[in-house]
């Protein structure tokens, strides 16, 4: 593995910060792989300081701050690529990886001499503005402090009030992208989440309720926390669901709520519309731009440029600028998600969706802010038009099959009778289709909000928005008792 | 001494190294005590469509967890990839800073078992592949997949892995526990189409020790049949139905209560359980489950915890009695045994089964004795794959509503569901096994037979 370009070989990156003094030692690496035959080399390095907090009750029952480093280098060569990760940055280490990228696809260091690489960019460093964002985020005294907070503004909600958690999470993350292509940009990330939640317990009735919040870019998230705020709607909702009882299974209009609420677009839809799944051919929507897939009042978008959403990005994972990107117009599908390797697979042009979860995972065609956009009518009006179906307050997680069948929990749902909203019901599963789903989105209220969230998939764990307005689905399978 | 202290050809961790490491920075640091997890790893593997590769990739990891006790005796916890001594001295003032805050009503100490005798397990390492090999034996498998059926035209998710792990415990009092491990998975998820109809779907897994013993074989067989007997579906009725959990499925619903057995989750509030339930009659008197991670069967069995405990085979239910929890050092030193084999390592140490194992009593008998899988006449569901385990069980509550892939059989003849969901309660499901049969079958995630449940909710679509 010994190659006499790379001489120091226990010079270690790691004692550099990421920026333009990296740049002989990764056109180096980048060299030796277009060198080799490769159409593009593309290498991704990473450092992170993590931590995440847990009170319980009364007391911090969980500190862990994490630290980690790491690099993914990748190798096109055709429509083929190679990937390697590797947590040892030192040039012995990234050499390593480069190699078995190459040898993935056949290609051999130094065997090829007729390559063309012209050097990096100058650096695009989207990370400058951001510097301080680590010290000015709330160090451990401060975090602990707002979440027993939480847990004691719960307390003071209701004594039946039995588990009570509130969890702190901060992701920091410096990232350097560097391809043979020239391009070369830097940025540095902050994601925030807390969550609370809550199990009541009377006689022998339970109910769980949990809510979460996330943000990008915005070290004064924690300490912006309503807290008491958020104590309240989760007291609320787990004291509502407690005697509640079990929704009868059958077909019937449903009103799904705003903000998560758009985890069903996301999962049923928004997957389909990646280039990840046209290239398994597994989308059904695979030949249908400019084509109706949905009811004429949806129009959707995926973008990744709303301040401080939690999906918001300054560059991809490829280094590439976000955009607005219009999914469906109308009903009307006008374009997907893609990213690099689904550019060269598929001839979708690239839209700053390649996104991963961090060093170890190649980009793919990602979602990031994804949500259905404002209708004219007020949510009122949509559980008006209903003489007997059910209404989605909060919705749980789900699955999504590789063709669009899904299946959501309703973690808080009510009968609407007669226009009207009645008594809570638990238990509640929608199934469905995304293809069948989509035409039967009649209504769109004009409450548009967001809800933070994770979406995994090919490459890891992404932090994502989702959102809507209320919607009305005129007919879905509600599974139940 | 900037160097990886691992060695990224083979992925080696110097005990003896760390350990003076970890020692040289406590002393400087006034740390009372410390213990450390870490492990390397190094994997291939290989995604194809359509005879082609798709996705080829590689990885050289590394990972540590280190646990400090400050000099008031307060626990702090930090992990990194930063293998480096640089990287562990960070780590090190990481875990001292997080210290401060230690739970002091509930504090892990190092595990009595931490230097008693492992049991040896999974002690063959299998030999290295190229990355051409995997990828012609994906392409292959590929192939004989899609060729067994007109109607099966992609396998769109499909992977073959090949993975190389090493991890070790140790700790300031001399513990050192060590071991390496390797591990090969096959899994092919195929598409099949037929004209008029809408597309289903269908997989199966194989994990083994050695690539050259993986049953690749009976994962194309099985991936076929079960996509062949799905492509002619239709809605069923929602109602109560007589159930037949597969070995996979009931493993699945099972796994997804494991709460029920963990001493952590009792004592956090959120298993159906408390301290006081062992002796309890919670299923049918004639099933058995225990947790078996020296199972010889469990290609993915470590012989200790994150603690540095053994692992141990525990009976969890005998005869329908709830017999033992799961335990983390601090749980047991709660509950005044001993640890079991089953934690992580953190400051609040997490508590998790290896393998289940469910088996038939004896010493009862089924209340239907006639329902055998293989010559049943009556209408039944047959569930072979639960989904979307993550948002449809409530452990706390004991409640569940889950999608699933299963059949409808009726006189003996199967025909696939087109889209269900199943619902009900755990504790109720127990307690209406009708019928556990005597074949054990090996998943990769547990040993089990078929189990029959009456009178379970499903809701369909018809």
């Amino acid at each position: 593995m010994t190659n006499t370009l790379l001489t120091k070989l226990n010079e270690n990156l790691l004692f550099h910060t990421f920026d333009e003094r990296l740049k002989p030692q990764i056109e180096e690496l980048l060299s030796l792989g277009k060198s080799a035959g490769a159409d593009l080399v593309e290498v991704f390095l990473e450092k992170s300081e993590n931590i995440s907090l847990l009170a319980e009750q009364d007391d911090i029952s969980n500190v862990s701050p994490s630290f980690g480093i790491g690099a993914g280098i990748r190798v096109f060569h055709g429509k083929k690529d190679g990937f390697v990760s590797t947590n040892d940055l030192s040039k012995a280490g990234l050499l390593f990886a480069l190699n078995q990228a190459l040898r993935m696809l056949g290609l051999t260091t130094g065997t090829k001499n007729n390559y063309k690489f012209v050097g990096l960019s100058d650096l695009k460093d989207f990370g400058k503005k951001k510097i301080d964002w680590l010290d000015n985020s709330p160090d451990l005294d401060e975090s602990t402090l707002k979440l027993l907070q939480a847990t004691k503004s719960l307390a003071n909600k209701n004594k039946n009030l039995q588990v009570r958690r509130a969890s702190y999470s901060r992701n920091w993350q410096e990232v350097l992208v560097a391809a043979s292509d020239g391009v070369f940009a830097r940025d540095i990330r902050l994601h925030q989440t807390v969550g609370i939640n809550v199990i009541a317990q009377q006689d022998k009735n339970r109910s769980s309720s949990a809510r979460r919040y996330g943000s990008s870019g915005n070290p004064d998230d924690l300490r912006n926390w309503e807290i008491e705020k958020s104590a309240y709607e989760l007291n609320e909702s787990a004291q509502r669901m407690l005697y509640a009882g079990y929704v009868d299974a059958g077909q019937m209009p449903v009103v799904l709520a705003n903000k998560f609420g758009g985890v069903i677009f996301h999962e049923a839809c928004g997957h389909l519309l990646e280039t990840t799944q046209l290239e398994r051919g597994t989308s059904p929507f695979n030949n249908s731009i400019n084509k109706q897939i949905a009811h004429k009042s949806v129009s959707a978008v995926d973008e990744g440029i709303s301040n401080h959403a939690f999906g918001s990005i300054s560059m991809d994972d490829e280094g590439m600028e976000p955009q607005n990107t219009l999914l469906i117009e109308n009903g009307i599908l006008k374009q997907f998600l893609s990213d690099r390797a689904g550019s060269l697979r598929t001839g979708h042009p690239r839209t700053g969706s390649g996104r991963r979860q961090n060093f170890s995972f190649a980009a793919a065609s990602r979602m990031r802010n994804t949500y259905i956009k404002q209708g004219n009518f007020s949510p009122e009006e949509l559980i008006k038009s209903i003489d007997d179906g059910l209404y989605c307050k909060s919705m749980g997680g789900g699955s999504v099959g590789p063709t669009g069948q899904f299946n959501f929990s309703v973690e808080e749902g009510y009968l609407i009778k007669n226009g009207k909203l009645d008594k809570p019901v638990k238990g509640a599963t929608l199934i469905g289709e995304a293809k069948e789903i989509l035409p039967r989105i009649s209504m769109c209220a004009n409450d548009l909000d967001l809800a933070a969230g994770f979406c995994g998939s090919v490459s890891g764990s992404v932090n994502v928005t989702v959102g809507q307005p209320h919607i009305k689905v005129d007919s879905i399978t509600v599974g139940g008792r | 001494m900037n160097k990886s202290l691992t060695n990224q050809k083979i992925g080696t961790l110097d005990a003896e190294v760390l350990n003076n490491l970890l020692e040289k920075y406590s002393k400087e640091l006034e740390i009372l005590k410390w213990d450390m997890g870490a492990s390397v790893s190094n994997d291939i593997s290989v995604q194809v469509q359509h005879g082609n590769a798709k996705q080829l990739k590689g990885s050289q990891r590394n990972s540590m967890t280190l646990r400090v006790w400050n000099k008031d005796n307060q626990v702090g916890v930090t992990s990194t990839s930063d293998i480096t001594s640089e990287g562990i001295k960070k780590a090190m003032r990481g875990a001292i800073e997080a210290s401060l805050f230690g739970n002091k009503k509930e504090s892990p100490e190092f595990s009595p078992l931490a230097k008693t005798k492992l049991e040896e397990v999974n002690s063959q390492i299998s030999n290295t592949h190229t990355i051409d090999e995997l990828l012609n034996i994906l392409k292959n498998a590929e192939k004989d997949l899609i060729d067994t059926h007109q109607s099966i035209d992609s396998v769109p998710y499909n992977g073959l892995s090949e993975s190389y792990m090493e991890r070790i415990y140790i700790n300031s009092e001399g513990a050192n526990r060590h071991m390496k491990l390797s591990q090969s998975s096959i899994y092919l998820y195929a598409k099949a189409e037929e004209k008029n109809k809408k597309p289903r779907s269908a997989g199966g897994i194989r994990i083994n020790s050695n690539l050259d013993k993986l049953d690749i074989l009976s994962c194309i067989n099985e991936t076929s049949d079960k996509l062949i007997s799905h492509l002619n579906y239709k809605a069923i009725e929602t109602n109560k139905y007589l159930i037949c959990f597969t070995p996979e499925a009931f493993l699945q619903l099972i796994n997804a209560f494991s709460s029920m057995f963990n001493a952590r989750s009792i004592i956090d509030g959120l298993s159906l359980m408390n301290e006081r339930s062992i002796g309890n009659q919670i299923s049918v008197s004639n099933l058995n489950i225990s947790d078996e991670g020296l199972h010889p069967e469990n290609v993915g069995a470590f012989s200790f915890d994150g603690e540095g405990t053994p692992t141990q085979n525990i009976k969890l239910i005998s005869n329908g009695i709830l017999t033992n929890f799961l335990h983390s050092e601090a749980t047991a030193r709660k509950f005044g045994v001993k640890p079991t084999g089953h934690a992580g390592l953190g400051a609040k140490v997490s508590v998790s089964p290896d393998w289940l194992v469910v088996s038939k009593s004896e010493s009862e008998m089924d209340k239907d004795e006639s329902l055998c899988i293989k010559n049943t006449l009556k209408e039944y569901i047959l569930i072979d794959e639960l989904s979307a385990i993550h948002s449809g069980v409530k452990p706390s509550q004991g409640s569940f509503s889950l999608p699933f892939d299963g059949w409808i059989v009726n006189d003996g003849k199967r025909t696939s569901i087109e889209a269900a969901t199943v619902a009900g309660d755990i504790l109720k499901v127990l307690k209406s096994i009708v019928k556990i049969e005597n074949e054990n079958i090996v998943t990769h995630q547990g040993i089990s037979p078929h189990v029959w449940v009456e009178n379970v909710s499903i809701t369909g679509e018809a």
